[in-house]
């Protein structure tokens, strides 16, 4: 019954930091691929945007964070999932950039991909199919060289 | 394509992506990491799935509410051919997975954390995104 309880709260907290993430990427047009390739392109008619939608994000997360992660849990599970690993591997640096080039080339990152899919555009659906093939292959692999 | 700066919207947006993040973390005990969400939803098992598949939903509904409430779709200008897109998309999806994050769990949420991966992650796919851009504007073009 309990486990039940908290599981709803849950996907109702998940919708609504969904909808709060994909309004935030709309109002501060970061939906807008020209936008984001206006920021990268400093050599350009450079669009500082980009820049202040980080600062806002993160003179929001970066107090708030430490607060939330004094408490003893989160409201509707029983710990925070938080990444364990500290070490810079190899993989991490080749990942983002092999992501950075994706993002120059397209001007689009996970995040607006989703919430761009309002719009039904044909290059935004080839962009995100080929996102999650991209995903899987890189799991498989993975796997593969695991084991 | 040229775009105009808007500090004031991109001020107020990034604060709701914030906002955004502070709750996942707060009731879900979850980092707001949009690749690894979205990744989890291709590999993990059922348990696991709900709340994922509840914030893309969200995700793809904050468009919806924009929509909504402005009266007219935000503005999607896209320069790439369709091969490009596939290229590019492709790079984007192994490269997440690869490095664990994007701009979301690596740039908002880790620099926040101070998690020194993060930092590096994102000072690294800025990079490649930059070089990537002058390469394809002022080089080839």
């Amino acid at each position: 019954m309990m486990a039940t309880r908290s599981n709803t709260w849950q996907l109702f907290f998940a919708v609504l930091s969904g909808i709060l993430f994909g309004l935030g990427l709309a109002v501060s047009g970061m939906v807008n691929p020209a936008k984001v390739l206006g920021f990268l392109d400093v050599a350009g008619d450079w669009d500082p945007t980009l820049a202040f939608v980080m600062a806002g994000a993160l003179a929001v997360t970066t107090p708030a964070f430490r607060v939330v992660l004094k408490r003893p849990g989160p409201w509707f599970a029983s710990r925070f999932a938080l990444p364990t690993k500290t070490d810079l591997e190899p993989r991490l640096v080749l990942g983002a950039a092999l992501f950075g080039i994706g993002w120059g080339l397209a001007g689009l990152c996970p995040g607006p991909a989703v919430t761009d899919l309002v719009t039904a555009r044909g290059s935004v659906l080839l962009f995100v199919a080929a996102m999650l093939a991209g995903a899987m292959f890189y799991d498989w692999l993975d796997a593969r060289i695991k084991s | 394509m040229q775009t105009s700066f808007t500090p004031i919207s991109g001020l107020l947006g990034g604060m709701l992506i914030g906002l955004a993040a502070v709750l996942l973390l707060l009731a879900n005990g979850r980092i707001a990491g949009i690749s690894g969400i979205v990744g989890g939803l291709l590999t993990r098992a059922t348990a696991d799935m709900g709340w994922r598949v509840a914030f893309v939903a969200g995700l793809w509904l904050g468009g919806i509410v924009y929509w909504l409430v402005c009266g007219e779709v935000f503005a999607v200008q896209l320069a790439a051919t369709w091969p490009v897109m596939l290229i590019a998309g492709l790079l984007v999806g192994f490269g997440t997975r690869m490095g664990g994050g994007c701009t979301s769990g690596h740039g908002v949420c880790g620099i926040a954390r101070l998690s020194k991966r993060s930092t590096v992650a994102t000072l690294v796919f800025m990079g490649a995104g930059i070089a990537t851009v002058f390469a394809t504007r002022h080089v080839l073009a």
